[in-house]
C-alpha cells in the first residue's frame, strides 16, 4: 500500500515538470493561437545550453539559469519576429509546418554539435538528497521542481491578469486589429510572449537535465507530454495545466509500477481517456 | 491659413479586386468637427480604416499635420494622436471595463484624459469597472469604447457609427456627452447613418457615395434635398 | 460564339501520353535496371505514395497529421504477424493489413477529431506513440528489438532472388499507380468536389449541405488503409521490422511533409516533383547526415514562407500548366 502511495506522490511531483513543459505551450497558444511543434526540442536545447554553461563556467545548473533564461528569451523574441510572425494567419498549415521544420533543424544541430550520447546536468548534492515524509521517501529535487512549477504558474498568472504586459497579451489575443489601434504593435507583443514562453522553457530544460539524462532525439516526447498536460487540464487554464501535468505524471508512475514498459503508455492512455470522456479537458476556462 | 490636421489626397482603397474608395480628397482644420454620411457600402468604414492605419496606403495619401502617415501601422498612427472608436464597439472581451479603458491609455500620450475624467463623463462605468466588458448593455459598451479612445488623449478622434444598434434614448445620452469631448479642442470626424445627430454636431459635412465624395459643404449651407440626392444618388 | 467548359488542356493530354510511356518503361525496369537502381526506384514509388496520401489529408481535407507513421508501422507489423501467425501469403497479408487499419482508424478518428487544427496534429502523434509502445510490448513480434521476416515467407514472393526483387519492385510501382489514380479520381468525384468546397470555406460548405465531419472521416479512413498497405510494402522490401523503425516520425512523416511542402501542397503534381527533388537532394547530400536534414528543414521553412504553393506552384504560376486536369476551364469556341 505504502508503495502505491509512494508512486502517486512521485507522480504528482513529476507532474510539476510536465506542467513546466506545458506552460509555455499554453501561453503561446493563448496569445497567438500558435502551436509550436519545436517546443520540445527547445526544451532540450535549453538543457544543452545549461550543460555548456555549467561545464564552461563550472557553476551549478541553477546558476546557469541566469545565463540560459535570458538567452532563450532572446532567442524566442528573435524567432518570433524573424520567422514565426510571418506564419500567423487564418491558415494553420504555415505555423505548423514551419515549426516542424524548426524542430528537425534544432534536433540535427544538437546532434551535430553534441553527438547522440546521453548527457546529464551535474546537480550535485541536491540530486540525491531526500526527505522522509511519514514513511514515503521523497527526493529533494522533484520536490523543488514541483515548487518551482507552482511558482512559475503563479507568476505567469500574475503577469497575465495583473500587469500591463498581460493586458496587452489578452487584448491582442481577443482582437489583433483593435489592439493595434490601442498602440500595441502585435509583432512586438507576440515576440514578448514567445520570449516569456522560452524563459519558462529554459527552467523546464534545466530541471529536466538534472533529473534524467537527455539526448537530441527526446524533444518530441517532451512536446507530447506538455501537450497532453494542456489538453487534460483544459485549454486556456494555467492552473488546469498544472492539474493536467499531475494527472499525467501519476498515470505514468502508476503504469511504471505495474511494468516499467507501461510508464509512457499509461500516460498516453490516460490522455486518450480524458479526450474520450471530457473532450474540453477537466478544467476548461470559465469566462469571468 | 493654419496647417491642416488631416489631409487626404487622392486616397484609394482596395479589398482584393474590389475598390472601395476612389481618389478621395479631404482636409480637416484643427479643432474642426466634420460629419461623414452615406449609405451602407459607401466607403465610410473603409475611410476610417485607411486613416487609422488598419488599411495601409501610399505614404502621402494620408497626412497628419503635414506628416505622411498613409503607410504606417495602426499602432504608429495611434502613437501620433489619432484614435478610432470602431464600429460595433469592439471591446476586448477578456478585459474588464477598467482594463479596457487602461489599455486605451497604453500609447502614453499626455493630456487631460485619465480614468478619473472618463468616470466623470460616464459615471456608470466606475460602478461597473470590475465587470467583464461583455456584461454591459450596448450603450454602456459604447461609453467604454469612447472612453477607451479618449484615454489615448488623441488630437484627432474618429467615431464610426456610434449610434448603430442603440436605443434612441441611449443615442441621445451619448451624443449629449460629445460636446464636452470635442470642446477640449479635439478635431473629430463623425461617421453616421443617423444624419440628424451627425449634422447637429458638425460644422461641415461630407457625403460619400460608392467610394466617392458626392457632396461637401458647411452644415448650415447644405439643404435636405441636396443630402437626399447625394445619399441615394438621385436628383431631387 | 459559345463557350465550352473543359478540364483537359493540351498540356494535360501530353502529360497523360508521356505518363503512359514512362509507366511502360518503368514497368520494364527489371530488364534494364541494376539491382541498386531498382531498390532506389522502389523506395521512390513508396515515398511518392505516402506523399500523395498525406497531401490528400493535409492539403485537401485540412487534416494535418504528424502521426501517419502509426499506419506505416501498423501495416508493416501486420505483414509480419499475418504471414507468421496466420500463414497468409505476403501480398494478401499486406492487403488485409490495409483493411484492419481502416477498421482501426474509425474509433481513432472519433477520438482525435475532437482536437482542432494544430492540436489535431499532435494528437495523431500521440496515437502513433501508443502504437509504437504497444507493439514494443508484443514479445511474439520481437518486442522492443523487433524481428526479421522468415525465409519461408520471403520465398513466397518468388523462389529466386531476382524474381523476388522484380516482384517487390512491381508491387511498389503498382501501389504508386493505384494511389495516384485513386487520389486523382477521388478528387474528380462528387466527394472530391465536396472536399475542395470544405477547403475553400467550411462555413459555405456546410451551408451547401456537405457533412464536413463525415467527409473528413472518409478521407482519414481511406488514407489510413492505403498508408498501411504502403507500410506493408516498405517492410516487405526491408525484411526486418522494429518498433523504432516502423513508427519513426522522421522517416515516415518528416520526410513526407518536406516532400509535399517543397513540391507544392494541395496540388497533385506537388508530391511528384517533391519526391524527385527529395531523392535528388538525398543522393547529393546524404553523406552529410545531419547537415542534410538541417538543409531539408531550412528549405521547407523557406518554401513555406516565400512560396507556400511550393515548386509546382511557382511553375504553374509562370506557365499556367496543369498536368492532372482538376480545375474547370472555360474555353471560347467559334
Amino acid at each position: 500500500m505504502i508503495e502505491w502511495t509512494g508512486a502517486i506522490v512521485q507522480g504528482v511531483l513529476l507532474g510539476g515538470l510536465y506542467a513546466l513543459f506545458a506552460a509555455g505551450l499554453s501561453l503561446i497558444f493563448g496569445v497567438m493561437r500558435l502551436v509550436n511543434i519545436a517546443h520540445g526540442d527547445l526544451i532540450i536545447l535549453a538543457a544543452y545550453m545549461g550543460l555548456t554553461t555549467t561545464v564552461m563556467l563550472g557553476v551549478h545548473p541553477f546558476l546557469a539559469l541566469l545565463i540560459v533564461m535570458p538567452l532563450m528569451a532572446g532567442l524566442g523574441y528573435a524567432l518570433q519576429r524573424g520567422v514565426l510572425n510571418q506564419t500567423l494567419g487564418d491558415d494553420i498549415l504555415p505555423p505548423l509546418l514551419v515549426t516542424f521544420g524548426l524542430s528537425v533543424i534544432i534536433q540535427n544541430a544538437l546532434l551535430e554539435f553534441y553527438t547522440a550520447d546521453p548527457r546529464k546536468l551535474p546537480g550535485g548534492a541536491v540530486e540525491t538528497a531526500s526527505l522522509d515524509l511519514g514513511g514515503i521517501t521523497v527526493g529533494v529535487l522533484p520536490l523543488l521542481t514541483f515548487g518551482i512549477a507552482v511558482a512559475v504558474i503563479a507568476g505567469l498568472q500574475f503577469v497575465f491578469y495583473r500587469t500591463s504586459l498581460g493586458r496587452g497579451f489578452r487584448a491582442v489575443s481577443d482582437n489583433q486589429d483593435i489592439a493595434q489601434l490601442m498602440g500595441l504593435n502585435k509583432a512586438h507583443v507576440f515576440g514578448l510572449a514567445m520570449a516569456l514562453a522560452l524563459a519558462v522553457v529554459a527552467i523546464a530544460g534545466i530541471l529536466l537535465g538534472m533529473r534524467t539524462s537527455f539526448d537530441p532525439a527526446i524533444g518530441g516526447g517532451r512536446l507530447i507530454f506538455g501537450f497532453e498536460a494542456v489538453i487534460i487540464g483544459g485549454l486556456g487554464n494555467l492552473w488546469g495545466t498544472l492539474a493536467g501535468g499531475v494527472i499525467l505524471g501519476v498515470a505514468q508512475t502508476l503504469g511504471a509500477k505495474i511494468d516499467p514498459g507501461y510508464q509512457i503508455l499509461a500516460g498516453h492512455i490516460a490522455f486518450l481517456i480524458v479526450l474520450a470522456v471530457r473532450p474540453n479537458g477537466l478544467f476548461p476556462r470559465v469566462e469571468h | 491659413m493654419p496647417e491642416a490636421t488631416l489631409t487626404l489626397s487622392n486616397l484609394d482603397a482596395h479589398y482584393g479586386d474590389f475598390q472601395a474608395l476612389y481618389g478621395l480628397d479631404l482636409e480637416l482644420a484643427a479643432g474642426e468637427v466634420v460629419a461623414v454620411i452615406g449609405a451602407n457600402g459607401a466607403g465610410k468604414t473603409t475611410l476610417m480604416r485607411s486613416i487609422s492605419g488598419l488599411l495601409r496606403n501610399r505614404p502621402d495619401a494620408v497626412r497628419y499635420r503635414g506628416q505622411p502617415i498613409g503607410a504606417m501601422r495602426a499602432d504608429q498612427v495611434a502613437a501620433l494622436g489619432i484614435a478610432l472608436v470602431p464600429e460595433g464597439r469592439q471591446l476586448f472581451p477578456s478585459l474588464s471595463v477598467e482594463e479596457n479603458l487602461m489599455i486605451g491609455g497604453k500609447v502614453g500620450r499626455a493630456g487631460p484624459w485619465d480614468l478619473g475624467k472618463v468616470y466623470e463623463l460616464f459615471p456608470i462605468l466606475e460602478e461597473r469597472k470590475a465587470q467583464a466588458s461583455t456584461s454591459l448593455s450596448g450603450g454602456q459598451q459604447q461609453m467604454v469604447a469612447i472612453g477607451r479612445a479618449l484615454m489615448a488623449n488623441p488630437d484627432l478622434i474618429l467615431f464610426d457609427e456610434i449610434s448603430l444598434g442603440l436605443a434612441p434614448v441611449v443615442i441621445r445620452q451619448i451624443y449629449q456627452a460629445l460636446p464636452s469631448i470635442v470642446g477640449e479642442g479635439m478635431t473629430a470626424m463623425i461617421v453616421e447613418q443617423d444624419i440628424a445627430q451627425a449634422l447637429a454636431m458638425s460644422s461641415r459635412v461630407f457625403c460619400l457615395m460608392e467610394g466617392r465624395i458626392a457632396l461637401e459643404g458647411r452644415t448650415e449651407d447644405v439643404t435636405h434635398d441636396q443630402i437626399t440626392a447625394a445619399y441615394f444618388g438621385v436628383e431631387a | 460564339m459559345s463557350a465550352v467548359v473543359t478540364r483537359s488542356t493540351p498540356a494535360s493530354r501530353v502529360a497523360m501520353v508521356l505518363g503512359l510511356v514512362a509507366l511502360v518503361v518503368l514497368a520494364a525496369a527489371p530488364w534494364w535496371a541494376g539491382r541498386a537502381d531498382m531498390r532506389l526506384m522502389g523506395e521512390i514509388y513508396l515515398y511518392l505514395s505516402l506523399a500523395c496520401l498525406w497531401n490528400l489529408m493535409a492539403g485537401y481535407a485540412g487534416l494535418v497529421s504528424v502521426g501517419q507513421q502509426a499506419y506505416v508501422g501498423f501495416g508493416g507489423y501486420m505483414l509480419f504477424a499475418l504471414t507468421v501467425f496466420a500463414g497468409l501469403n505476403p501480398v494478401v497479408a499486406i492487403l488485409a493489413g490495409g483493411l484492419l487499419a481502416a477498421a482501426l482508424s474509425v474509433p481513432i478518428a472519433t477520438l482525435i477529431f475532437r482536437l482542432k487544427g494544430a492540436y489535431f496534429a499532435i494528437g495523431t502523434w500521440v496515437v502513433a506513440e501508443v502504437f509504437r509502445l504497444s507493439f514494443a510490448q508484443i514479445q511474439a513480434l520481437g518486442g522492443g528489438s523487433g524481428s526479421s521476416l522468415p525465409v519461408a515467407v520471403v520465398k513466397e514472393l518468388g523462389a529466386k532472388k531476382a524474381a523476388r526483387e522484380a516482384n517487390a519492385y512491381w508491387l511498389a510501382l503498382g501501389a504508386a499507380v493505384v494511389v495516384l489514380a485513386s487520389v486523382y479520381l477521388f478528387l474528380r468525384s462528387r466527394r472530391g468536389l465536396a472536399l475542395t468546397a470544405i477547403r475553400d470555406s467550411e462555413t459555405a460548405a456546410s451551408g451547401l449541405g456537405i457533412d464536413i465531419w463525415r467527409t473528413k472521416l472518409e478521407v482519414y479512413v481511406v488514407t489510413s488503409a492505403f498508408t498501411a498497405i504502403i507500410g506493408g510494402l516498405i517492410f516487405l522490401q526491408k525484411l526486418r521490422i522494429s518498433p523504432d523503425a516502423a513508427f519513426s516520425v522522421n522517416d515516415w512523416t518528416a520526410f513526407v511533409i518536406f516532400i509535399v511542402v517543397i513540391g507544392g501542397i494541395g496540388t497533385l503534381e506537388g508530391p511528384i516533383i517533391g519526391t524527385l527533388l527529395f531523392f535528388a537532394l538525398r543522393e547529393v547530400l546524404a553523406d552529410f547526415g545531419t547537415i542534410y536534414l538541417m538543409v531539408l528543414g531550412l528549405v521547407a521553412i523557406v518554401v513555406m514562407l516565400k512560396a507556400p504553393k511550393g515548386v509546382w506552384g511557382l511553375i504553374r504560376e509562370r506557365y499556367d500548366l496543369e498536368l492532372f486536369p482538376l480545375s474547370y476551364r472555360v474555353k471560347g469556341k467559334e
